[in-house]
Protein backbone atom coordinates (compact mmCIF):
# COMPACT_ATOMS: atom_id res chain seq x y z
CA UNK A 1 0.00 0.00 0.00
CA UNK A 2 2.92 2.28 0.37
CA UNK A 3 3.77 2.09 -2.99
CA UNK A 4 0.43 2.68 -4.12
CA UNK A 5 0.10 5.87 -2.15
CA UNK A 6 3.41 7.04 -3.96
CA UNK A 7 2.24 6.67 -7.26
CA UNK A 8 -1.20 8.31 -5.63
CA UNK A 9 0.65 11.28 -4.58
CA UNK A 10 2.81 11.48 -7.69
CA UNK A 11 -0.33 12.05 -10.02
CA UNK A 12 -1.46 14.73 -7.72
CA UNK A 13 1.92 16.56 -8.29
CA UNK A 14 2.01 15.38 -11.77
CA UNK A 15 -1.01 17.37 -12.48
CA UNK A 16 0.55 20.64 -10.93
CA UNK A 17 3.70 20.29 -13.03
CA UNK A 18 1.48 19.87 -16.18
CA UNK A 19 -0.39 23.15 -15.13
CA UNK A 20 3.21 24.77 -15.03
CA UNK A 21 4.23 23.29 -18.43
CA UNK A 22 1.40 23.53 -20.47
CA UNK A 23 2.32 27.41 -21.11
CA UNK A 24 5.86 26.30 -21.54
CA UNK A 25 4.14 23.96 -24.44
CA UNK A 26 2.26 26.95 -25.89
CA UNK A 27 5.06 29.34 -26.15
CA UNK A 28 6.82 26.71 -28.04
CA UNK A 29 4.48 24.76 -30.25
CA UNK A 30 2.85 28.86 -31.30
CA UNK A 31 6.01 30.58 -31.76
CA UNK A 32 9.03 28.38 -31.31
CA UNK A 33 10.36 30.43 -28.19
CA UNK A 34 11.60 28.30 -25.49
CA UNK A 35 11.12 30.93 -22.44
CA UNK A 36 13.58 30.47 -20.38
CA UNK A 37 12.01 32.88 -17.51
CA UNK A 38 8.98 30.69 -17.55
CA UNK A 39 9.77 29.58 -13.87
CA UNK A 40 11.35 32.99 -12.71
CA UNK A 41 7.68 34.35 -13.84
CA UNK A 42 6.02 31.95 -12.03
CA UNK A 43 8.14 32.30 -8.61
CA UNK A 44 7.35 36.05 -8.98
CA UNK A 45 3.55 35.67 -9.42
CA UNK A 46 4.09 33.95 -6.06
CA UNK A 47 6.09 36.32 -4.27
CA UNK A 48 3.70 39.10 -5.45
CA UNK A 49 0.61 37.72 -4.41
CA UNK A 50 2.47 36.90 -1.37
CA UNK A 51 2.71 40.92 -0.96
CA UNK A 52 -0.86 41.17 -1.63
CA UNK A 53 -1.89 38.62 0.83
CA UNK A 54 0.18 40.16 3.27
CA UNK A 55 -0.94 43.48 2.75
CA UNK A 56 -4.29 43.00 2.34
CA UNK A 57 -5.37 39.87 4.53
CA UNK A 58 -6.74 38.34 1.50
CA UNK A 59 -7.18 34.78 0.79
CA UNK A 60 -5.19 32.69 -1.28
CA UNK A 61 -8.40 32.30 -3.64
CA UNK A 62 -9.06 36.19 -3.99
CA UNK A 63 -4.86 36.52 -4.49
CA UNK A 64 -5.17 34.00 -7.85
CA UNK A 65 -8.30 35.60 -8.64
CA UNK A 66 -6.58 38.91 -8.96
CA UNK A 67 -2.57 37.79 -9.76
CA UNK A 68 -3.85 35.42 -12.55
CA UNK A 69 -5.45 37.80 -15.25
CA UNK A 70 -2.99 40.47 -14.34
CA UNK A 71 -0.13 38.02 -15.42
CA UNK A 72 -2.13 37.45 -18.33
CA UNK A 73 -2.28 41.10 -19.25
CA UNK A 74 1.82 41.13 -18.32
CA UNK A 75 2.51 38.64 -20.90
CA UNK A 76 0.52 39.99 -23.51
CA UNK A 77 2.71 43.22 -23.10
CA UNK A 78 6.20 41.04 -22.63
CA UNK A 79 5.34 39.33 -26.04
CA UNK A 80 4.28 42.65 -27.96
CA UNK A 81 6.62 45.19 -26.32
CA UNK A 82 10.06 42.44 -26.37
CA UNK A 83 9.26 38.86 -27.73
CA UNK A 84 7.70 39.53 -31.29
CA UNK A 85 10.74 42.20 -31.52
CA UNK A 86 13.15 39.21 -30.65
CA UNK A 87 11.55 37.00 -32.50
CA UNK A 88 12.54 38.75 -35.89
CA UNK A 89 16.40 38.12 -35.21
CA UNK A 90 15.69 34.51 -35.51
CA UNK A 91 15.57 31.45 -33.03
CA UNK A 92 18.67 33.18 -30.46
CA UNK A 93 17.62 36.78 -29.96
CA UNK A 94 14.37 35.19 -27.47
CA UNK A 95 16.55 32.74 -26.17
CA UNK A 96 18.90 35.29 -24.82
CA UNK A 97 16.16 37.35 -24.17
CA UNK A 98 14.20 35.49 -21.71
CA UNK A 99 17.43 34.46 -20.47
CA UNK A 100 18.34 38.02 -19.44
CA UNK A 101 14.44 38.30 -17.81
CA UNK A 102 15.23 35.14 -16.04
CA UNK A 103 18.62 36.86 -14.66
CA UNK A 104 16.73 40.33 -13.95
CA UNK A 105 13.58 38.38 -12.00
CA UNK A 106 16.04 36.31 -9.42
CA UNK A 107 18.20 38.85 -8.67
CA UNK A 108 15.03 41.74 -8.18
CA UNK A 109 13.51 39.20 -5.63
CA UNK A 110 16.91 38.16 -4.06
CA UNK A 111 16.79 42.17 -3.63
CA UNK A 112 13.06 43.03 -2.75
CA UNK A 113 12.45 39.75 -0.96
CA UNK A 114 15.87 38.34 0.75
CA UNK A 115 16.74 34.77 -0.36
CA UNK A 116 14.65 33.23 1.97
CA UNK A 117 11.83 30.95 1.11
CA UNK A 118 8.42 31.78 1.70
CA UNK A 119 4.53 29.48 1.37
CA UNK A 120 1.58 30.69 0.62
CA UNK A 121 -1.11 29.86 3.32
CA UNK A 122 -4.02 28.15 1.62
CA UNK A 123 -6.12 28.44 4.76
CA UNK A 124 -8.02 25.24 6.07
CA UNK A 125 -8.20 23.17 2.98
CA UNK A 126 -4.47 22.77 3.55
CA UNK A 127 -4.41 20.39 6.17
CA UNK A 128 -7.78 18.81 5.24
CA UNK A 129 -7.80 15.34 4.02
CA UNK A 130 -9.63 12.40 2.71
CA UNK A 131 -8.65 9.50 4.59
CA UNK A 132 -8.38 6.59 2.30
CA UNK A 133 -6.69 4.06 4.65
CA UNK A 134 -4.01 3.83 6.94
CA UNK A 135 -1.41 4.89 4.40
CA UNK A 136 -3.30 6.50 1.67
CA UNK A 137 -4.70 10.17 2.65
CA UNK A 138 -5.77 12.80 -0.49
CA UNK A 139 -5.17 16.41 0.56
CA UNK A 140 -7.89 18.58 -0.19
CA UNK A 141 -5.41 20.87 -1.64
CA UNK A 142 -3.96 18.23 -4.23
CA UNK A 143 -7.04 17.01 -5.22
CA UNK A 144 -8.01 21.14 -5.68
CA UNK A 145 -4.10 21.38 -7.76
CA UNK A 146 -4.90 18.77 -9.94
CA UNK A 147 -9.05 19.02 -10.90
CA UNK A 148 -7.58 22.99 -11.68
CA UNK A 149 -4.52 21.31 -13.57
CA UNK A 150 -7.02 19.00 -15.52
CA UNK A 151 -9.77 22.21 -16.03
CA UNK A 152 -6.89 24.54 -17.58
CA UNK A 153 -5.40 22.09 -19.33
CA UNK A 154 -8.81 21.19 -20.94
CA UNK A 155 -10.22 24.46 -21.04
CA UNK A 156 -6.90 25.31 -23.68
CA UNK A 157 -7.12 22.05 -25.11
CA UNK A 158 -10.94 23.06 -26.27
CA UNK A 159 -10.30 26.38 -26.77
CA UNK A 160 -7.35 25.41 -29.45
CA UNK A 161 -9.70 23.21 -31.25
CA UNK A 162 -12.77 24.67 -31.49
CA UNK A 163 -12.33 28.81 -30.34
CA UNK A 164 -12.43 30.85 -33.68
CA UNK A 165 -8.86 32.52 -31.98
CA UNK A 166 -7.73 29.01 -30.93
CA UNK A 167 -7.75 28.48 -34.81
CA UNK A 168 -6.40 30.79 -35.68
CA UNK A 169 -3.37 30.31 -32.86
CA UNK A 170 -2.93 26.68 -34.35
CA UNK A 171 -2.92 29.01 -38.11
CA UNK A 172 0.27 31.29 -37.19
CA UNK A 173 1.68 28.05 -35.47
CA UNK A 174 1.91 26.80 -39.04
CA UNK A 175 2.16 29.74 -41.27
CA UNK A 176 1.95 33.72 -39.58
CA UNK A 177 2.67 35.17 -42.91
CA UNK A 178 -0.64 33.30 -44.67
CA UNK A 179 -2.37 34.01 -40.92
CA UNK A 180 -2.02 37.97 -42.21
CA UNK A 181 -3.40 36.60 -45.35
CA UNK A 182 -6.92 36.15 -43.60
CA UNK A 183 -6.98 38.77 -41.43
CA UNK A 184 -5.24 37.41 -38.87
CA UNK A 185 -2.35 40.02 -36.98
CA UNK A 186 0.40 37.73 -36.17
CA UNK A 187 1.67 39.97 -33.22
CA UNK A 188 -1.32 39.90 -31.92
CA UNK A 189 -1.84 36.40 -31.82
CA UNK A 190 1.64 35.91 -30.29
CA UNK A 191 0.48 38.11 -27.45
CA UNK A 192 -2.69 35.80 -27.25
CA UNK A 193 -0.66 32.86 -26.76
CA UNK A 194 1.68 34.13 -24.16
CA UNK A 195 -1.18 35.65 -22.32
CA UNK A 196 -2.51 32.43 -21.83
CA UNK A 197 1.11 31.22 -20.80
CA UNK A 198 1.18 33.45 -18.38
CA UNK A 199 -2.20 33.31 -16.78
CA UNK A 200 -0.91 29.61 -16.30
CA UNK A 201 2.01 29.81 -14.90
CA UNK A 202 0.30 32.42 -12.66
CA UNK A 203 -1.76 30.01 -11.14
CA UNK A 204 0.98 27.59 -11.22
CA UNK A 205 3.86 29.28 -9.22
CA UNK A 206 0.90 30.08 -6.43
CA UNK A 207 -0.11 27.06 -6.01
CA UNK A 208 3.56 25.72 -5.97
CA UNK A 209 3.71 28.11 -2.96
CA UNK A 210 1.16 26.67 -1.41
CA UNK A 211 1.99 23.25 -1.62
CA UNK A 212 5.43 24.23 -0.19
CA UNK A 213 7.17 26.59 -1.34
CA UNK A 214 9.05 29.40 -3.36
CA UNK A 215 12.73 30.89 -2.59
CA UNK A 216 13.72 33.79 -5.65
CA UNK A 217 16.32 31.19 -6.73
CA UNK A 218 13.73 28.37 -7.31
CA UNK A 219 12.23 29.30 -11.11
CA UNK A 220 15.43 27.00 -12.96
CA UNK A 221 14.47 24.24 -11.06
CA UNK A 222 10.71 24.70 -11.79
CA UNK A 223 11.70 25.38 -15.38
CA UNK A 224 13.20 21.94 -15.79
CA UNK A 225 10.66 20.36 -13.95
CA UNK A 226 8.42 22.07 -16.69
CA UNK A 227 10.61 20.62 -20.15
CA UNK A 228 10.62 17.06 -18.59
CA UNK A 229 6.93 17.14 -18.20
CA UNK A 230 6.47 18.73 -21.76
CA UNK A 231 9.42 16.58 -24.25
CA UNK A 232 8.01 13.44 -21.28
CA UNK A 233 4.74 14.11 -22.67
CA UNK A 234 5.27 14.85 -26.37
CA UNK A 235 5.77 18.41 -27.77
CA UNK A 236 2.91 20.22 -28.80
CA UNK A 237 0.32 18.09 -27.35
CA UNK A 238 -1.59 19.64 -23.92
CA UNK A 239 -3.08 15.72 -23.06
CA UNK A 240 0.81 15.11 -23.60
CA UNK A 241 2.08 17.23 -21.65
CA UNK A 242 -0.38 16.39 -18.50
CA UNK A 243 0.55 12.81 -18.76
CA UNK A 244 4.43 13.49 -18.52
CA UNK A 245 3.52 15.92 -15.79
CA UNK A 246 2.02 13.05 -14.15
CA UNK A 247 4.36 10.34 -15.13
CA UNK A 248 7.45 13.04 -13.91
CA UNK A 249 5.70 12.83 -10.41
CA UNK A 250 4.97 9.58 -10.12
CA UNK A 251 8.71 8.22 -11.10
CA UNK A 252 9.64 11.33 -8.33
CA UNK A 253 7.48 9.84 -5.77
CA UNK A 254 7.47 6.19 -6.09
CA UNK A 255 11.74 6.73 -6.40
CA UNK A 256 11.60 8.79 -3.17
CA UNK A 257 9.64 6.15 -1.09
CA UNK A 258 12.68 3.96 -2.13
CA UNK A 259 15.39 5.88 -0.97
CA UNK A 260 13.99 10.04 -0.37
CA UNK A 261 17.37 10.66 -2.27
CA UNK A 262 16.77 9.55 -5.38
CA UNK A 263 13.88 11.51 -5.57
CA UNK A 264 14.74 14.34 -8.82
CA UNK A 265 17.44 11.87 -9.98
CA UNK A 266 14.45 9.38 -10.84
CA UNK A 267 12.42 12.13 -13.04
CA UNK A 268 15.44 13.04 -14.75
CA UNK A 269 16.18 9.21 -15.40
CA UNK A 270 12.85 9.22 -16.60
CA UNK A 271 13.01 12.44 -18.94
CA UNK A 272 16.37 10.80 -20.60
CA UNK A 273 15.41 7.52 -20.88
CA UNK A 274 11.85 9.44 -22.64
CA UNK A 275 14.19 11.29 -25.04
CA UNK A 276 16.64 7.74 -26.18
CA UNK A 277 13.44 5.61 -26.37
CA UNK A 278 11.13 7.59 -27.46
CA UNK A 279 11.98 10.67 -28.35
CA UNK A 280 8.58 12.29 -29.62
CA UNK A 281 6.85 11.64 -26.04
CA UNK A 282 4.07 9.83 -24.89
CA UNK A 283 1.66 11.35 -26.89
CA UNK A 284 2.97 13.65 -29.93
CA UNK A 285 1.07 15.52 -31.64
CA UNK A 286 0.25 14.26 -34.99
CA UNK A 287 2.17 15.67 -37.75
CA UNK A 288 0.88 17.02 -41.18
CA UNK A 289 1.39 14.29 -43.66
CA UNK B 1 -15.96 53.13 -64.83
CA UNK B 2 -15.81 52.08 -61.01
CA UNK B 3 -12.29 51.66 -60.12
CA UNK B 4 -11.96 49.73 -57.42
CA UNK B 5 -8.31 49.17 -56.98
CA UNK B 6 -6.05 51.90 -58.16
CA UNK B 7 -1.69 51.25 -58.49
CA UNK B 8 -0.05 54.49 -59.08
CA UNK B 9 3.37 54.63 -59.53
CA UNK B 10 4.00 51.21 -57.61
CA UNK B 11 8.05 50.54 -57.74
CA UNK B 12 9.28 47.71 -55.01
CA UNK B 13 13.18 46.28 -53.91
CA UNK B 14 14.19 43.45 -52.86
CA UNK B 15 17.66 44.67 -51.76
CA UNK B 16 19.48 46.26 -54.74
CA UNK B 17 17.08 44.68 -57.14
CA UNK B 18 13.77 46.98 -58.19
CA UNK B 19 11.66 43.83 -58.47
CA UNK B 20 8.57 46.17 -59.58
CA UNK B 21 9.21 49.61 -61.13
CA UNK B 22 6.56 52.48 -61.16
CA UNK B 23 3.92 50.45 -62.19
CA UNK B 24 0.71 51.76 -62.66
CA UNK B 25 -2.68 49.85 -62.91
CA UNK B 26 -6.40 50.03 -62.45
CA UNK B 27 -8.79 47.01 -61.91
CA UNK B 28 -12.65 47.84 -62.04
CA UNK B 29 -15.16 46.39 -60.33
CA UNK B 30 -16.24 43.25 -61.99
CA UNK B 31 -13.61 43.01 -64.45
CA UNK B 32 -10.90 40.46 -64.30
CA UNK B 33 -7.46 41.81 -65.04
CA UNK B 34 -4.43 39.61 -65.66
CA UNK B 35 -0.40 39.95 -65.50
CA UNK B 36 1.40 38.25 -67.59
CA UNK B 37 4.70 37.79 -67.74
CA UNK B 38 8.05 35.56 -67.88
CA UNK B 39 9.26 34.23 -64.26
CA UNK B 40 10.97 37.09 -62.23
CA UNK B 41 9.37 39.86 -63.79
CA UNK B 42 7.69 40.85 -60.70
CA UNK B 43 4.25 39.26 -61.12
CA UNK B 44 4.34 37.71 -57.78
CA UNK B 45 5.79 40.99 -56.19
CA UNK B 46 3.49 43.34 -57.48
CA UNK B 47 0.46 40.77 -55.99
CA UNK B 48 2.14 40.80 -52.02
CA UNK B 49 2.82 44.11 -52.57
CA UNK B 50 -0.79 45.09 -52.73
CA UNK B 51 -1.89 42.69 -50.60
CA UNK B 52 0.96 44.18 -47.91
CA UNK B 53 3.29 41.43 -47.44
CA UNK B 54 6.21 43.31 -48.88
CA UNK B 55 6.50 47.47 -48.69
CA UNK B 56 6.29 49.60 -51.64
CA UNK B 57 9.68 51.69 -52.10
CA UNK B 58 7.18 54.43 -53.87
CA UNK B 59 3.77 54.73 -55.33
CA UNK B 60 0.06 54.28 -53.70
CA UNK B 61 -2.13 51.54 -53.69
CA UNK B 62 -6.11 52.55 -52.95
CA UNK B 63 -8.72 50.16 -52.55
CA UNK B 64 -11.78 52.39 -53.85
CA UNK B 65 -10.41 55.70 -53.43
CA UNK B 66 -8.96 54.88 -49.90
CA UNK B 67 -4.74 54.57 -50.22
CA UNK B 68 -4.02 51.80 -48.13
CA UNK B 69 -0.11 51.61 -48.83
CA UNK B 70 0.46 51.87 -45.22
CA UNK B 71 -1.61 49.30 -44.29
CA UNK B 72 -0.40 46.18 -43.15
CA UNK B 73 -1.46 42.79 -44.96
CA UNK B 74 -3.90 42.10 -42.29
CA UNK B 75 -5.66 45.26 -42.26
CA UNK B 76 -5.75 45.25 -45.80
CA UNK B 77 -7.60 42.01 -45.87
CA UNK B 78 -10.00 43.78 -43.79
CA UNK B 79 -10.26 46.56 -46.02
CA UNK B 80 -11.22 44.23 -48.71
CA UNK B 81 -8.16 42.90 -50.36
CA UNK B 82 -7.12 39.02 -50.24
CA UNK B 83 -4.61 37.41 -51.76
CA UNK B 84 -4.78 33.92 -52.87
CA UNK B 85 -0.51 33.79 -52.50
CA UNK B 86 1.73 31.52 -55.03
CA UNK B 87 1.73 27.51 -53.45
CA UNK B 88 -2.04 27.71 -51.78
CA UNK B 89 -0.27 28.64 -48.47
CA UNK B 90 -2.75 26.30 -46.48
CA UNK B 91 -2.55 25.59 -43.05
CA UNK B 92 -0.86 21.95 -43.07
CA UNK B 93 -2.01 20.98 -39.71
CA UNK B 94 -5.62 22.32 -39.84
CA UNK B 95 -8.58 20.56 -41.62
CA UNK B 96 -9.76 21.72 -44.68
CA UNK B 97 -13.15 22.74 -42.70
CA UNK B 98 -10.86 24.61 -40.17
CA UNK B 99 -8.71 25.82 -42.64
CA UNK B 100 -11.84 27.48 -44.48
CA UNK B 101 -13.21 28.89 -41.24
CA UNK B 102 -9.75 30.73 -40.91
CA UNK B 103 -11.21 32.56 -43.76
CA UNK B 104 -14.07 33.52 -41.83
CA UNK B 105 -11.86 35.12 -39.12
CA UNK B 106 -12.11 38.60 -40.42
CA UNK B 107 -14.99 38.16 -42.91
CA UNK B 108 -16.70 41.22 -44.52
CA UNK B 109 -20.78 40.90 -44.72
CA UNK B 110 -21.43 39.81 -48.33
CA UNK B 111 -22.77 36.92 -50.55
CA UNK B 112 -19.73 34.42 -49.52
CA UNK B 113 -20.44 31.63 -46.18
CA UNK B 114 -19.98 27.80 -46.38
CA UNK B 115 -22.67 26.66 -48.56
CA UNK B 116 -21.97 29.12 -51.42
CA UNK B 117 -18.52 27.44 -51.17
CA UNK B 118 -19.48 24.44 -51.26
CA UNK B 119 -22.06 24.83 -54.38
CA UNK B 120 -18.89 25.92 -55.99
CA UNK B 121 -16.75 23.06 -55.20
CA UNK B 122 -19.16 20.51 -54.79
CA UNK B 123 -16.58 17.67 -53.47
CA UNK B 124 -15.41 19.64 -50.43
CA UNK B 125 -17.92 18.86 -47.89
CA UNK B 126 -16.76 15.33 -47.85
CA UNK B 127 -13.40 15.70 -47.49
CA UNK B 128 -13.93 19.08 -44.76
CA UNK B 129 -12.82 16.33 -42.25
CA UNK B 130 -9.41 15.91 -43.75
CA UNK B 131 -5.89 17.32 -43.31
CA UNK B 132 -5.35 19.98 -45.69
CA UNK B 133 -2.18 18.45 -46.10
CA UNK B 134 -3.43 15.36 -47.59
CA UNK B 135 -5.74 17.23 -50.49
CA UNK B 136 -3.80 16.90 -54.17
CA UNK B 137 -2.79 19.93 -55.64
CA UNK B 138 -5.78 21.18 -57.33
CA UNK B 139 -7.94 20.58 -54.08
CA UNK B 140 -5.55 22.26 -52.03
CA UNK B 141 -5.57 25.64 -54.65
CA UNK B 142 -9.24 25.37 -54.69
CA UNK B 143 -9.54 25.19 -50.80
CA UNK B 144 -7.21 28.52 -50.90
CA UNK B 145 -9.94 30.22 -53.34
CA UNK B 146 -12.40 29.19 -51.09
CA UNK B 147 -10.39 30.83 -48.43
CA UNK B 148 -9.85 34.00 -49.57
CA UNK B 149 -13.68 34.07 -50.95
CA UNK B 150 -14.94 33.67 -47.16
CA UNK B 151 -13.66 36.79 -46.38
CA UNK B 152 -15.64 38.57 -48.72
CA UNK B 153 -13.12 40.62 -50.65
CA UNK B 154 -13.81 43.08 -52.53
CA UNK B 155 -10.81 42.31 -54.78
CA UNK B 156 -9.21 39.10 -55.27
CA UNK B 157 -6.11 38.43 -56.31
CA UNK B 158 -5.02 35.21 -57.30
CA UNK B 159 -1.14 34.32 -57.58
CA UNK B 160 -0.31 31.42 -60.34
CA UNK B 161 -3.04 29.52 -59.69
CA UNK B 162 -2.42 27.49 -62.44
CA UNK B 163 1.11 26.33 -61.47
CA UNK B 164 1.64 22.65 -60.73
CA UNK B 165 -1.98 21.80 -61.75
CA UNK B 166 -2.84 19.67 -64.64
CA UNK B 167 -4.68 20.95 -67.30
CA UNK B 168 -7.82 20.02 -66.22
CA UNK B 169 -7.55 20.78 -63.38
CA UNK B 170 -6.81 24.34 -64.15
CA UNK B 171 -9.85 24.49 -66.14
CA UNK B 172 -11.84 23.41 -63.38
CA UNK B 173 -10.54 26.44 -61.33
CA UNK B 174 -10.92 29.03 -63.92
CA UNK B 175 -14.58 28.08 -64.68
CA UNK B 176 -15.31 29.20 -61.33
CA UNK B 177 -14.14 33.05 -62.10
CA UNK B 178 -17.19 34.55 -64.07
CA UNK B 179 -18.94 33.37 -61.11
CA UNK B 180 -16.81 35.38 -58.76
CA UNK B 181 -16.35 38.90 -60.38
CA UNK B 182 -20.52 38.36 -61.04
CA UNK B 183 -20.87 38.95 -57.29
CA UNK B 184 -19.29 42.60 -58.14
CA UNK B 185 -15.58 41.28 -56.84
CA UNK B 186 -12.68 42.94 -59.22
CA UNK B 187 -9.94 40.13 -59.88
CA UNK B 188 -6.18 40.63 -60.54
CA UNK B 189 -4.82 37.62 -61.78
CA UNK B 190 -0.56 36.70 -62.92
CA UNK B 191 -0.06 33.84 -64.93
CA UNK B 192 2.55 32.20 -66.43
CA UNK B 193 0.19 30.45 -68.84
CA UNK B 194 -0.60 33.28 -71.34
CA UNK B 195 -3.17 31.43 -73.43
CA UNK B 196 -5.13 31.08 -69.90
CA UNK B 197 -5.07 34.56 -68.94
CA UNK B 198 -5.98 35.64 -72.50
CA UNK B 199 -8.77 33.62 -72.18
CA UNK B 200 -9.88 34.52 -68.91
CA UNK B 201 -9.28 37.95 -69.04
CA UNK B 202 -11.01 41.23 -69.55
CA UNK B 203 -7.51 43.43 -69.72
CA UNK B 204 -4.07 42.14 -69.91
CA UNK B 205 -0.91 43.85 -68.71
CA UNK B 206 2.20 42.23 -69.87
CA UNK B 207 5.47 42.49 -67.54
CA UNK B 208 8.88 42.67 -68.18
CA UNK B 209 11.46 43.25 -65.67
CA UNK B 210 8.98 45.02 -63.42
CA UNK B 211 7.47 47.23 -65.83
CA UNK B 212 4.49 47.17 -68.20
CA UNK B 213 5.64 47.04 -71.72
CA UNK B 214 2.38 46.26 -73.22
CA UNK B 215 -1.62 46.68 -72.44
CA UNK B 216 -5.07 45.92 -74.19
CA UNK B 217 -8.01 43.53 -74.26
CA UNK B 218 -6.65 40.58 -75.07
CA UNK B 219 -9.40 40.31 -78.29
CA UNK B 220 -6.83 43.72 -79.81
CA UNK B 221 -3.33 42.16 -79.05
CA UNK B 222 -1.74 40.69 -81.40
CA UNK B 223 0.82 37.31 -80.92
CA UNK B 224 3.75 39.03 -82.02
CA UNK B 225 2.60 41.74 -79.92
CA UNK B 226 2.63 39.72 -76.73
CA UNK B 227 5.86 37.83 -77.81
CA UNK B 228 7.65 40.74 -77.82
CA UNK B 229 6.77 41.89 -74.83
CA UNK B 230 6.72 38.58 -73.28
CA UNK B 231 10.43 38.08 -73.96
CA UNK B 232 11.38 41.27 -74.51
CA UNK B 233 12.52 41.07 -77.74
CA UNK B 234 12.08 42.84 -81.01
CA UNK B 235 11.88 40.80 -83.80
CA UNK B 236 11.67 42.83 -87.12
CA UNK B 237 8.96 41.59 -89.52
CA UNK B 238 11.10 40.74 -92.56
Amino acid sequence: MIWANAVIQGVLVGGLYALFACGLSLMFGVMRIVNLAHGDFAVLAAFLAYSVISATGMSLLWAAVLTVPVFAVFGYFVQRGMLNRAMTGGALPPLLATFGLSVLIQNSLLQGYTADSRALSPGSIGTESIRINSQTSLSYLSLLVLGSAVVVLGGLEIYLRRGRTGRMLRAASDDPRATSLVGGNPRHLYGIATALAFGTLALAGLLFAARSSVAPSSGPSELLFGFEAVVIGGLGSLWGTLLGGIALGIAQNVAGQANPADTLLAGHLLFLLVLILRPEGMLPRRRPA
Amino acid sequence: MNALLEVENLSVRHGQLVAVSELSLVVNAGQVVAVIGANGAGKSTLLETIAGLLHAAQGRVVLDGTDVTRLPAHRRLRAGIALVPEGRRLFPSLTVRENLQTGQYRKRPGPWDLPAVYELFPWLPERSGQRASALSGGEQQAVALARALLGNPRVLLLDELSLGLAPVVIANVYRTLPRIVAQGTAVLLVEQDVNLALRSADHVHCLLEGRIRLSGAPAALTRDQIEAAYFGVLREAS
